[in-house]
């Protein structure tokens, strides 16, 4: 917890560290107060279709009149979501499959990493749309496909440490005098796998918002009317010239999310690992 | 000017932004080399030496800079004096390599592993020379046989990779010869080789030392090596000159506690059985020096006028200089 | 399957294999094209940052490799349509036509998707090359390169980005995957009838031996990319030899 704190500090410290702490807090206060933010709701057609963004309507409204302020705000909830439940996913599987791959080595670590390898050698994007061709479309199954795709990264993460970590001295000594690697590993090994776990989790979160935009925008992942940056984007195709502001909102708020997800996952990789920074 | 090289007040500096003053690295340095003089630097990791000579060459890495005043004056070929410290990157880069040239400590990464022998020796021929590929290609497996390598013609063809420490320190120092040198440095040249082999990598520096009529900068911690190959020795701790003289006083009437302390920590073979002399304590941290001695606290002999005052380089007997107040001239011992 | 042929659509009763190499000459086109844009933005700029590290062009490239790796090429796509089409009247002309039957009409249709799929994964170029560049100009024997006589250029070009070279190629290997996926979005957008379309296409009709036999071979050129630049490997790098 001390270390946390401490981390949080330094993060705080940084400029960058700091713009990227204040702008995901914006985005999970808009999310979490949607209903207070909103005056329409996302789905009621309020306006007359395709005004431009006005006092009333601060984004303007879509093609069927509906508000595109409230549009994305209710959007943010689904990113978020999408993000935080398919990273646990991803974070949670990776993790058990690393320590067991780790720990145990031998065929059973060549089995899974294996398949951690396949699943790892598709693009991400058309991973998680075979996927979802599988389990269906909308939250549910969006959200489970992107952590399937997730898995291998962490895995990985936590394969490398726990290797590295066996054979550190300590390890080896506690070892040599017959205490047993399981106790081992949980005591010595978590620690060392937090820093580059933490890392690895912000980057993968900013890269399943992208890749949930990215399904949505192509009607796979999030169906209409729900709200989602990405299809948003992908109706505002047709309205391109009368009403540019379709695409615009959508379009500047997936990239200021994940631009500032990354930025934090670039910030707390130099606060955690000072050796990587060049 | 008589000598080859002179260097006067060398500082080299590692800037901590702009807020702070920069740590001196190096400081207060003054040599003189002398045509075809085998100088020796020693001094443990970390105190100078090294850098020292990068500034010779102009190649201090980044971010280190060299200090307000600093001077390095270098007699060329043609007679003329430089200024090395001032002089622009075209000119710098027709002495590197041409009059001065460099060896280094670790010869399996001091060859670019993705190219060949020849093509690096060549390469320093092509930057100086306007021979002909043929003439180049003669001209290394010429240089290849004076450095001793067997089957020279082979090896020309290999990679790096290929070769053991000793033969890439060979084709290193054929590298660095093969323009004729007027100096040649030598940054720790053995101290990454087999015991066997470091014998014969002096020799063959020694033997060709006479032939190319280079002088050479030895640096090494290992006072074997200064023995066996200089004639004039400076010892470096925490980035200054402590001790100064020719190899037979440094060995014979020493007078700085750190080079008695460095020459009583010597391994010796045959001599009865002993514990092994140690300096007690750690070089102090660069930017951490106190005022007084940088050594005092590891000093045997340390007073407390040792710990107010650092002592100046000064000289004790003819070309022997010592920086220690126990060989402090008395009229100032009594100020 | 077990033919080896992809079998038939179930739609379209037609087999497989010969639509998906036909389709594959358009998807291949883009990321080969899409490739080259990227690594002529990418890798001067990204050796300019590491040489003069913390300029102006250093701190342009940190920001461009951010918003590279941030901003998906969809967003990018529809952003640079609106702008052209909005501010110069420039519309990316539809209706495909082959390399071989018109080459300018070709590129013209081209240049836009492969631009946006080459600007996207430019980013992460030059992240890779600024820091194997920056590795490479730390060690030991460019400083003999440079002890040589050398000038910058030389120590630069020749030395450090051939050795620099090594880890980007791997990284160009892995890219092929980004390069594969990113094509599926930007041939959506610009109705390019490449691979990423049929697989679209296959994905809504629930043609499933569509869908397979486009991800299998998808895979398959993954692979085979990520095979050549092992060998390319050999050839940069003299310690690795596959004898």
């Amino acid at each position: 917890m001390r270390k946390l704190l401490q981390t949080l500090r330094e993060l705080w410290r940084d400029p960058m560290g700091k713009i990227s702490i204040i702008g995901i807090l914006l985005i999970i206060l808009m999310a979490i107060f949607a209903p207070q933010l909103s005056h329409y709701g996302p789905e009621k057609m309020v306006g007359i279709p395709k005004s431009a963004p006005n006092a009333q309507f601060w984004f303007g409204t879509d093609n069927y009149g509906r508000d595109i302020f409230s549009r994305i705000i209710y959007g943010a909830r689904v990113s978020l979501q999408v993000g935080i439940i398919a990273v646990g996913i991803g974070a949670t599987a990776g993790y058990i499959l690393g320590l067991i791959a780790g720990y145990f080595e031998g065929w059973v670590d060549r089995v899974i990493m294996c398949i951690m390898d396949i699943l790892f050698a598709f693009p991400s994007i058309l991973l998680a749309i075979l996927i979802s061709t599988v389990l269906g479309r909308g939250l549910v199954p969006t959200m489970v496909a992107i952590g399937i795709v997730n898995i291998p990264v962490f895995a990985r993460t936590v394969r490398a440490s726990v290797i590295s970590a066996k054979s550190l001295e300590y390890v080896e000594n506690a070892r040599s005098v017959g205490v047993k690697t399981w106790p081992i590993l949980i005591r010595h090994i978590s620690p060392n796998v937090v820093a580059p776990f933490t890392v690895q989790a912000t980057l993968a979160l900013s890269s399943a918002i992208l890749t949930e935009a990215s399904m949505s925008f192509l009607g796979l992942g999030i169906q209409p009317p729900d709200p989602s940056w990405g299809s948003m984007l992908s109706e505002s195709r047709a309205f391109m010239e009368q009403a540019p502001w379709m695409a615009i909102f959508p379009a500047l708020f997936i990239i200021v999310t994940i631009l500032l997800f990354n930025i934090l996952g670039d910030s707390l990789r130099d606060v955690l690992d000072p050796k990587l920074k060049l | 000017m008589e000598h080859l090289l002179e260097i006067r007040n060398l500082s080299i500096e590692l800037p901590q932004g702009k807020r702070q003053p920069p740590v001196k690295l190096v400081e207060g340095v003054d040599l003189d080399i002398d045509k075809k003089q085998n100088f020796g630097i020693v001094g443990e990791s970390g105190c100078g030496k090294s850098i020292t000579c990068s500034s010779i060459m102009g190649l201090l890495s980044y971010p280190l800079t060299l200090g307000k005043g600093s001077s390095i004056r270098f007699q060329q070929e043609n007679g003329n004096e430089v200024e090395i410290t001032s002089l622009p990157s075209s000119e710098l880069r027709k002495i590197r390599g041409k009059e001065i040239s460099m060896i280094f400590q670790e010869p399996m990464t001091a060859l670019d592993p993705t190219s060949t022998i020849v093509a690096q020796i060549e390469e320093t021929l092509r930057f100086h020379t306007s021979l002909t590929k043929a003439e180049m290609h003669d001209a290394a497996l010429a240089m290849l046989k004076k450095v001793n390598i067997p089957r020279p013609d082979q090896i020309l063809l290999d990679y790096p990779h290929h070769l053991s420490g000793g033969m890439l320190q060979r084709v290193m120092i054929a590298i660095a010869l093969i323009n004729n040198p007027r100096l040649l440095i030598a940054d720790e040249p053995t101290t990454a080789l087999d015991v066997t082999i470091q014998a014969q990598i002096l020799d063959l520096m020694n033997e060709l030392r006479e032939s190319f009529d280079t002088s050479v900068i030895m640096i090494t911690h290992d006072l074997g090596v200064i023995a066996e190959t200089c004639e004039k020795v400076a010892v470096f701790y925490a980035g200054q000159v402590v001790e100064q003289a020719s190899v037979e006083e440094i060995f014979h009437a020493t007078a700085h506690p750190y080079t008695a302390g460095l020459l009583k920590s010597v391994t010796s073979l045959g001599g009865a059985e002993k514990k092994l002399y140690t300096i007690q304590g750690t070089v102090p941290t660069a930017g951490h020096f106190g005022s007084g001695c940088r050594f005092a606290d590891r000093c045997d002999h340390c007073t407390s006028r040792c710990r107010e005052a650092a002592p100046a380089l000064t000289e004790i007997a003819p070309g022997h200089l010592c920086r220690c107040w126990l060989h402090a001239p008395e009229k100032e011992a009594a100020q | 399957m077990l033919r080896g042929d992809f079998g038939e659509s179930i739609r379209t009763s037609a087999p497989i294999l010969p639509e998906i190499l036909s389709r594959f000459k358009v998807t291949a086109e883009l990321t080969i094209l899409a490739a080259i844009i990227s690594w002529i933005i990418a890798i001067p700029l990204g050796v300019l940052a590491a040489v003069k590290r913390n300029s102006w062009v250093d701190r342009f490239v940190r920001v461009f490799a951010l918003l590279g790796v941030s901003v998906p090429g969809f967003a990018l796509s529809i952003l640079l349509i609106l702008v052209l089409s909005l501010c110069f009247h420039y519309f990316s002309p539809l209706g495909y036509v082959g390399f071989f039957e018109d080459p300018i009409r070709n590129l013209e249709i081209m240049i836009l998707p492969a631009f946006i799929l080459g600007i996207s994964i430019s980013g992460s170029v030059m992240r890779m090359t600024r820091s194997s560049v920056l590795e490479v100009l730390r060690q030991d024997f460019i400083k003999t390169v440079r002890a040589k006589g050398a000038s910058e250029r030389v120590a630069i070009f020749k030395h450090a980005l051939r050795n620099a070279l090594i880890p980007i190629i791997t990284l160009i290997g892995m890219q092929i995957g980004s390069l594969l996926g990113g094509a599926v979005i930007v041939e959506q957008i610009f109705s390019l009838p490449g691979l990423g379309q049929m697989t679209l296409t296959g994905i809504n009709q629930r043609d499933y031996p569509v869908v397979q036999g486009c991800v299998l071979f998808i895979a398959f050129i993954y692979v085979l990319v990520n095979l050549l630049t092992d060998l390319l490997y050999a050839y940069i790098d003299p310690r690795i030899s596959y004898d």
